[in-house]
This record gives structure tokens, sequence and C-alpha cells, in this order.
């Protein structure tokens, strides 16, 4: 980058002429701003280069963007040498090392797929480790030869030690020119992973070689005792283990601070960033492989990072760390393009240049396919040719290669003019000519490309499975292999390490299976609050996240987002000056779903009594929606192997609708001043069980054939709440109270629903609708209950037990007065209600409901109870739960 | 791997089990020392207590299952034939020999190792992963933390993702389908077994 030292730079061409005489009003300050300046400047300029590149499809599809910058620098580089008459800007390698490198090898190493990472990690050590030796000392040795040969100009004055210091510096492969190419080149990951990972785990090695050859070099050759060599070697291990142990180290600090960081949401993803340059410097200050210790730290801090920080906070991470490392790209190799114009420094030996990049191709290549010839005879799925032809044409060499060039001494080193040019050129070479050609030599090879999709549920729960099953094997037949430590690694790191660095609440979500399918349920419920609500039957049927169908857009979230929370009655200004993040989201959660959901909701208030009163437009609203859902969710039955006939559904629809008339009259009759909300479930439940009945009655037959989970899950929901579950009233609606944060109940009652006095007041006691707001629930049962109460036919288990338990059971059900058992437990006052609601009213109504319970036993009637819920609460809960879980 | 190597010929069978199962002769001479090994009363057969005797596999989450696989339905023994012809499973793939046409199709096809994976899940044998099995199944598999209702959401929505005809479990088609995307033939093969 450009020299740091402000004043040095006085005649650079931006710099002023001369401060305004004598002017007391406006004074030009241009030294004091120089050097910042100038950085914000050339970063400006390299962004903007970037616009306009991007401005052309063709060019970029077909030249990457890297060769893109470098010919910028040139140009650049150019102009400041036209008109500054000499050379300005040079990439200098402390810059370099300390400010530019730091952010990319982050980012790749914190964004690294660890499972792709560890289990190709024998065949990137090699390729990393054996490979750049081989790399360094052939091409240092054949080069060596050129000269002896005489081939070389005699102006190159450098003996063996300087030709294998040179070797060492030009055979490693970049991982910032790799990473700029591959990216854009998709292939898959494997081959990716193997060529990224050599390139960041070769600095190592790299730096060992470079090191000790350097020290040699200074020495002189002629005083390299045979200790020195030993110590060149044992300072690999210390160079790459120290490294990654410094690595490990930072990683583990990082992780236990963040920790620590839930009331300081805000700063959380500075410690990322401050504690991953941290462990750089310590690497670098030791003269520790600094390029390890980071990828380290990355690739090791990430699982526990990721879970205690908040869902903001990991955005923030993955934004500032990817912005960072694309700037730092970008002006690197805006950089080598500049300084490669600084001819000062150049010394052209062609013979040099061409026996160097002959070199560093062949012995690439050479290397890689013996490397391959005995990794494959381990590896379960080898390399094939392809593979190995993309890996040797994959060795791009870059500004570390040339940072180190430009580090040599010049008075020790004094072949370093040519060593430079020979460096840039390969540089360029590599990085123009073979990353220009890779793309189409990939799409000629027809190598296999990444294919992205997202995680299904089924290939994680199967995934898992499958490694399971193998570990087993492996244990049959008594061979520890790499499975073997993996599951013991994983087993330590579940005891111990999770449980040390995480977050109690972190830790306790800490499953990928369930991480996948609360992925999954936040997509659906996105979606579903997409499509404004009314996709319920649909959504039920073909959920959105299935492989089949693509997500959906985030902006239409956004934009929901902001419509809800104008709409909405709440301010998210109290929230915003009191609770933690989570709580934030929660409530944003909730303007989200208040907005696209809940008008349904708020009208139920009204509809409580809807059915006895003449319905108000909104409610009209209401009642096309679940037809329409009906209807949907009708044709869907009679598609699939149900075939109900929408006849009889709409006979049914009819008779449901009198009933329940004739049900909510009752209510209303009863001169009770319980609120509504708390009453909605059970008159759910009443419904239900009346159609259910109904049906019964009318067609037992046809319930049997016509099995369906829909009803099920009404009637176990049912069950649970009838039950008295614990009296956490989040149960009936949400699946797992445990992962509930830890400390919500104080932050509950700041959040704006739940200060929602009245209707809802009632319902609300400190455990309860922790997620989902009563008010959906509400919703939901009533447009299950509707929906069911058209549908209801196919009812699922129940079926069958309805009608062997329930048959008499019915009968005696239907001389009681329908409404008693409805209202007897409504109960305002929540906390005191639940016990009760647990034990008498669940006797009364035992006849009725035992038909619809789970054909278990009751005790399993939480798990009993999940599934359904699941179906269709979870959808919503979700979100809210999770917003930054 | 035991401590003596057997001698091929000292193995029961070895030209009929390398042409069923596709093993090496040394594949199966290592097998066959393992399987000595284990059987430490030299009964020429395992039981699943010997089996069980395995430490690692008690910590295995699906570990119980995976010895019930290698006896058959209502057997309590199982001789080398029958152990062997279970590891065939994990037997990797070899690129091209697996076109071959007019041979039975070899125990280590793809198909195969997913109804071994298929089996482990249903365990009633009906043919399908019933949200019972699939409850089961996810109860080993995921750690305490997560609830029973937490499993049972995942096992109903496992289930429904998977589900096509809409019979509320999945068949063998279903769950080949919805692991079409996995490289089944890489993550069910052990490099060892070759």
């Amino acid at each position: 980058m450009q020299p740091p030292t402000g004043p040095a730079l006085a005649s650079a061409p931006e710099s002023p002429p001369g401060a305004a005489p004598g002017s007391p009003l406006l004074r030009w300050q241009w030294r004091e701003v120089q050097a910042p300046c100038l950085v914000a400047g050339w970063i400006l300029v390299a962004s903007l280069a970037k616009i306009v590149f991007q401005l052309s499809r063709k060019v970029t599809s077909v030249v990457p963007e890297s060769c893109l910058l470098i010919l910028l620098g040139l140009g650049l580089g150019g102009i400041v040498l036209a008109i500054a008459k000499r050379a300005e800007y040079q990439l200098e390698p402390s810059m370099f090392f300390l400010f530019l490198l730091p952010p990319i090898v982050l980012d790749s190493g914190y964004f690294m797929p660890s499972r792709l990472f560890f289990d190709n990690l024998g065949a990137i050590l090699t390729y990393a480790v054996i490979g750049t030796l081989w790399n360094s000392f052939a091409t240092g040795a054949a080069l060596w030869g050129l000269k002896q040969a005489g081939l070389m100009d005699t102006g190159v004055d450098a003996g063996l030690m300087d030709f294998l210091l040179f070797g060492s510096l030009i055979s490693a492969v970049d991982p910032v020119a790799v990473l700029a190419v591959f990216e854009e080149v998709h292939i898959n990951e494997t081959l990716f992973i193997i060529v990224f990972g050599e390139s960041l785990l070769n600095d190592a090695v790299t730096v060992v070689l470079y090191k000790v050859f350097n020290s040699f070099v200074e020495m002189g050759p002629a005083h390299v005792q045979a200790t020195d060599y030993l110590k060149g070697v044992a300072s690999f291990f210390v160079v790459s283990l120290g490294g990654a142990a410094v690595g490990l180290l930072f990683a583990f600090l990082l992780a236990l601070i963040t920790r620590f960081t839930k009331r300081v949401r805000i700063i959380e993803p500075l410690f990322v960033f401050l504690l991953a340059y941290m462990a750089y410097l310590a690497a670098e200050m030791v003269s520790l492989s600094s390029i390890l210790a980071v990828t380290f730290c990355g690739i090791c801090c990430k699982k526990y990072v990721e879970a205690n920080i908040s869902r903001k906070s990991r955005t923030t991470v993955k934004y500032t760390m990817k912005t960072l490392a694309s700037s730092s790209e970008t002006v690197i190799f805006m950089f080598l393009g500049i300084s490669a114009v600084d001819t000062s420094k150049w010394a052209w030996d062609t013979a040099l240049v061409l026996g160097t990049l002959l070199f560093i191709l062949l012995f690439r290549a050479v290397g890689v396919v013996l490397q391959t010839w005995v990794l494959n005879r381990f590896r379960l799925t080898p390399l094939d040719r392809i593979d190995q032809v993309v890996m040797s044409y994959g060795g791009l060499r870059g500004a570390v290669a040339f940072a180190l060039v430009i580090l040599l001494d010049g008075d020790k080193v004094r072949a370093k003019d040519y060593f430079v040019a020979t460096t840039i050129v390969v540089v360029f070479f590599t990085v123009l000519v073979q990353g220009l050609t890779i793309k189409p030599l990939v799409k000629w090879l027809k190598v296999k490309r990444s294919d992205h999709h997202k995680p299904t549920l089924n290939e994680e729960l199967h995934e898992h499975a499958f490694d399971h099953i193998l570990a087993a094997v492996e244990d049959v037949v008594g061979h520890h292999g790499y499975r073997y430590w993996r599951d013991r690694w994983e087993q330590f790191d579940k005891r111990y390490l999770s449980q040390l660095l995480m977050r109690k609440s972190a830790y306790r979500l800490k499953d990928e299976i369930w991480d996948v399918y609360c992925k999954l349920n936040i997509r659906d419920a996105i979606s579903f609050v997409d499509q404004g609500g009314h996709v319920l039957s649909a959504s039920r049927l073909t959920l959105p996240s299935m492989p089949s169908r693509t997500s959906m857009s985030e902006s239409s979230v956004t934009n929901l987002l902001r419509e809800s929370g104008s709409g909405a009655c709440l301010d998210l200004q109290v929230i915003d000056t009191v609770r933690s993040r989570r709580d934030k989201e929660d409530a944003v959660m909730h303007h989200v779903l208040c907005g696209s959901l809940y008008k349904p909701r708020r009208r139920y208030k009204a509809s409580y009594s809807r059915h006895f009163i003449s319905p108000s437009t909104q409610e009209r609203q209401d009642k096309e929606i679940f037809q329409q859902n009906m209807k949907r969710r009708l044709e869907t039955f009679k598609s699939t192997k149900h075939n109900v006939c929408s006849a009889k559904s709409k006979a049914r629809l009819k008779k449901d609708g009198r009933k329940k008339q004739k049900k909510s009259a009752a209510n209303a009759e009863l001169p009770n001043g319980k609120p509504p909300r708390s009453v909605t479930w059970q008159q759910t439940a009443a419904v239900l069980v009346a159609v259910d009945s109904d049906d019964e009655e009318s067609d037992s037959s046809e319930t049997e054939k016509e099995e369906d989970e829909g009803i099920v899950f009404i009637a176990r929901a049912t069950d649970a709440i009838l039950q008295g579950k614990k009296a956490s009233g989040s149960l009936d609606v949400c699946p797992s109270p445990r992962i509930i944060p830890p400390s919500p109940t104080s932050a509950e009652r700041e959040l704006p629903w739940k200060g929602d006095r009245g209707d809802l007041a009632v319902y609300i006691s400190s455990e309860t609708t922790k997620i989902v707001p009563v008010d959906m629930q509400a919703a939901w049962k009533q447009s299950i209950s509707s929906l069911e109460s058209v549908a209801s036919p196919p009812g699922a288990e129940p079926g069958p037990h309805a009608k062997t338990v329930a048959g008499p059971a019915l009968e005696e059900r239907q001389m009681m007065p329908e409404p008693r058992t409805c209202f007897q437990f409504p109960n305002p006052l929540l906390r005191s209600s639940r016990p009760q609601s647990a034990g008498s009213p669940e006797r009364t109504e035992q006849p009725e409901l035992q038909p619809l319970m789970a054909p278990d036993e009751q005790g399993r009637m939480s798990t009993a109870a999940g599934p359904g819920n699941s179906r269709w609460l979870i959808q919503f809960n979700r979100p809210a739960r999770f917003s930054d879980g | 791997m035991g401590c003596q190597s057997s001698h091929p010929s000292a193995i029961p069978e070895l030209e009929e089990i390398m042409q069923e199962t596709g093993f090496s002769q040394a594949s199966v001479v290592r097998l066959y020392d393992r399987f000595q090994a284990l059987d430490k009363q030299q009964k020429g057969y395992l039981s699943k207590y010997d089996l069980q005797g395995i430490g690692e596999l008690a910590v295995n989450p699906l570990g119980e299952r995976i010895i019930n696989a290698f006896f058959k339905e209502g057997e309590e023994l199982t001789n080398f034939r029958s152990f062997i012809r279970v590891l065939a499973h994990f037997r990797p793939v070899e690129e091209g020999k697996s076109k071959e046409t007019g041979r039975p199709e070899p125990m280590n096809s793809r198909l195969r190792k997913l109804q071994f994976a298929f089996q482990l899940y249903d365990q009633d044998s009906d043919g399908k992963i019933s949200r019972d099995e699939m409850l089961q199944v996810l109860r080993l598999m995921v750690g305490i933390q997560v609830t029973e209702e937490q499993l049972a959401c995942i096992a109903e929505r496992t289930i429904q993702e998977a589900d096509q005809d809409g019979d509320g479990a999945i068949s063998f088609e279903e769950f080949a389908t919805s692991v079409e995307k996995l490289n089944i033939e890489q993550r069910m093969s052990l490099r060892l077994l070759k």
C-alpha cells in the first residue's frame, strides 16, 4: 500500500499546492489528513472500480475480478508514474502483512466449512507441507541448475541458497489469489477445500523456509552449520504448531468472552475482530505462522461464537468480515498492479523468468500427481485426473510472494531486483493467464461443480445417522479411524467445551437437527407472512422450505417489518430502551406477525360472539379466508387418496356452523364476565369435539377411511391444554418451553403486547404466551377449528380410536348439555385456573376427550401433543423465539 | 486386527464369501481375525453380548440398533458369514465396476446401503418409518437438551418433509428420495473395508 509516512508523500500528485497564504478563514491542512485520506481514497477508487466492472456482466463473467483489478492497478500506476515521474504507492510488505492480509485470512478461516476441512485435513496437510517443500526445493534447485548451466545472465548474482530462498517464496500457493479466482469458478467443495486449505496452511512452510533460507543467505552459505539445518527443521514444527496453538488459545478466549456479552450486544462483533487480530499479531510477534493462527482461531471459535452472539451480531460479523476481506483483496490486487509499474526495482532476465514460470508449473503438476497417487490409496473417494489438473493449474501465486520478495534485503540478496521482476511476472502470469483460463478449463473438463441446496431436515438427520452408523461399524471392525476420533472429540466437546464456552441458553439450543428444524420453520413462517397468511392449508401441504420450492426473498420480510411496524399499535421505542436484543427481536417479530396475521385475530374479540350475532364485515373476511382454505384443503384431499366428497363436507360445514352457533349462543348467555380470550381454546375444543362426534355418528365408517392428521393435532392440543400442562401457557403453543431464554419473565413484561391491557391481560401470566401472542393462538385455533369442521372427517389416529373407544362415550356426551363442559373452566385467573382445568374439567370432559386422545396413555400426552401443535403453531412461534436464537 | 493373522485356509467358505461380498482376501482375513477376537470364547459365532462388549458401541446412540442389524430376525447368534455380509454394505463402491450387468446387485450398492440405513429406522420392518419410529430414532440421536415436544416437532416435520403420498410415514422410496442429494456411496463406505 502507499507509504503511511505522511510527510514523505508531499510530492505526490494529489498533494496540494501549499496552504493558502494568510487566510485565517480556511486553512489547507493536507499534511495532517494525508495518510488516512490517501488510504480512504484508494479504497474508494478500488471500490468504485468494482462497481464499474460489475456494470458489464459480460466482462465479469469471463474475466475474474482480480485480473481486472490488477490491470486497473497497472493503469493507475502508469498514470501516477507519468505525472510524478516516479513510482509511488507501492504495496508495502508491512502494510500488507499487518493490515491487508489478516481480514482475508480471518474471513476464510471463520467461514471455512469446518466439517469439510477436517474431513480432508489429511490431503490438505500433505499438499500444504510436502507439496510446498517439494515445490520450493525443486524450483530453487532447478533454477540454480539453470544458472550453473550458464543460461542466465551474469548479472544474476545468486548462489544455491539464494535460489532456494527464491524458490521458497515463489512456490507457495497464495490464499488471496486462490480465493479470488476459485470463488468465481464454483468447483465442487472437495476440490475447493483442498486447494484453498493448502493455500492457507502452506503459510507455515513458506514462512519457515523463507526465514531459514533468509538467515542462511545472510549468514553466508559458508557459515551454515549442520545444527542450523536441524534448527530449520525444528523451527518448522515450532512455527506451525505454535501458530495453530496461538490461534486455538485466542479462539478459546474469544469464545469465553462472547459468553458474557449478553448485556453488551452492541460490541459483540468487535470482540471477534479484535481477538482474531490479536491472535494474528501475537503470532507475528513471536514469529510464528500468523496465517495459521488466524485460520485456526476462525475455524475453532466459530461454533461457540455463533452460538453465543445474537443473530444481529452474527449478521454484523458476517458482513463486516466480508467487507473487510473484500476491500483488502481489492486493494491488494490493485496495488500489485501499481507496484509492477515501478521499473526501478526491476531487473529483467529472460532465462530466469521463463525458467521460473516453467518450473513452478511443471513441479506443481508433478507434485500434485505424485502426492495424489499416494493419497488416493488412503482416500475413500479418489481424486481423479481432472481434479489433479485443476489442482495443478489452480496453484496461483499472489501478493504474499510479492510482499516476501520485497522484504528481501537487497544488500544480502544481491539478485533481489531480478527476483522482484520474476515474482511480479509470475504473479501476473498466474493471476491473469491462469485466472482467466481456469474457468473455461473447468467447463471444458466438466469438473464437478458445487451444487448448493438448503439442507432439509431429512438430510440432516440421515447424515447424522450415517455418521453414527459408520462409527459403529468402525468399532465393530475394530478400527479406530477418523470417525472414531471425531466421535470422541464431539463427546468431549459436548461434555466439557461447549458447557464451558457456551451460554446455557445457547448450549441448550445447540443441536444440529434442531437447528435445521428451526431454520426451516423460520423460513416457512416468513413465507407464510409473505403470502399474507392466506396459505394456511397450502403451506401445510407443501411447505415452502421443502426442496421443491424455492425460498422467498428477504426483501419482502423487511417490507413487512416496516409496514407492520407503522400499522401496529405497539411502540418499539419502549422496548428499545430497556430490553435485551432478544426481546427486541421478539417485539419486531411480533410486529411482523401482528401486521400480517393478526388482523383476523384482532377481530376476534368481536368474533367471539360472532356465532350468534350478525357477522361484521371483517368477520366475513375471516370466514372467506377460512372457506378458501377449506376449499383448497378439500381439493388437496380430493387429489390425494382421501377422496372426501366436497358436497359432504359442505353439508358438514353447515351442520358444524349450526352447532357452533348453538354453542356460542349458549356461551354468550352465560353471565360470567370471563374474558373471551381464555375461552377461545376451550371453545375450539368443544366445537371440535362436537364436529368429530357428529361425523362419527353419521359416517363412522368413512372416518376410518379418511385418515389425516388434521384433526389429531387439534384434539391432542386440546388435550394438552385440558390437562393443564404445568401451568405453562406456552406449552400448548410452543413445542418447547425449555428453549425459551433463561430470564424471559421480567423482560416479557416490557414487551409491548404483554402490556396490552384488557382482553389480553387475563391470559398473560409470566409464563404464558411467551412467544405466540394470545391473539394468535386464538386465531390459530379458530382457523383450525373451522378448517377442521369442514375437513374433519379425515381424522387421523383418533379415527379408529374414536370409533372404538368413543362410541358409547359419545352417546353419553350427547345427553349432556354441550355448553356446560365448554364453559366450566374458561377461568379468567389463569394461574389458578390451570390446576383447575387440569383437575375437574378434565374429569368431566374425559368422556368426550377420550376418543381424541393419542393412543398412548396420558403420561405421554405432551409428546403426542407435540406433532400436532407443531404442524400449525410452530410456524409462528419459531420466528419470534428464534429471532435471535 | 488380531494379534495373529489367520491363514486364509482357516476361514470357512472363503471363496463364497469373497464372491458374495466382493471383499478381497486380505480384507476377509482381517475381518475374520476381528471376528475371532470378538468371539472371546472361540464359539465360532457371535452373540449380541459379544458385540455389546465393544466399549465404544455403548456410547454410540445407534449402537444397539446396529448390533441388532447383525442378527437376523429372532436369532441370537451370527456366524462369520452373516457377520461379513453385514459389513459388506460398507465396502466402498468402485468406480466403473458398478455398471456390470447380469450379476446380482452387489452388497455395497447405493440401494443396499440405503436399505441398511432404512432398516435401522424401520424397527418393525413394515417397510415404513412411522412417526413413532422416527421419534425413537430422534430420541436416540438428539441430546437431552431437546425436549420431547421439540423432538415430536422434529419428527413430525421430518416425516412431513419426506412424505410424498401423505400416509404419514416414510416408505423406502421416500427415504431414498429424501437423501438423493447426499453422496451415499461416500457417506456409507469405510475405506478400511476395501
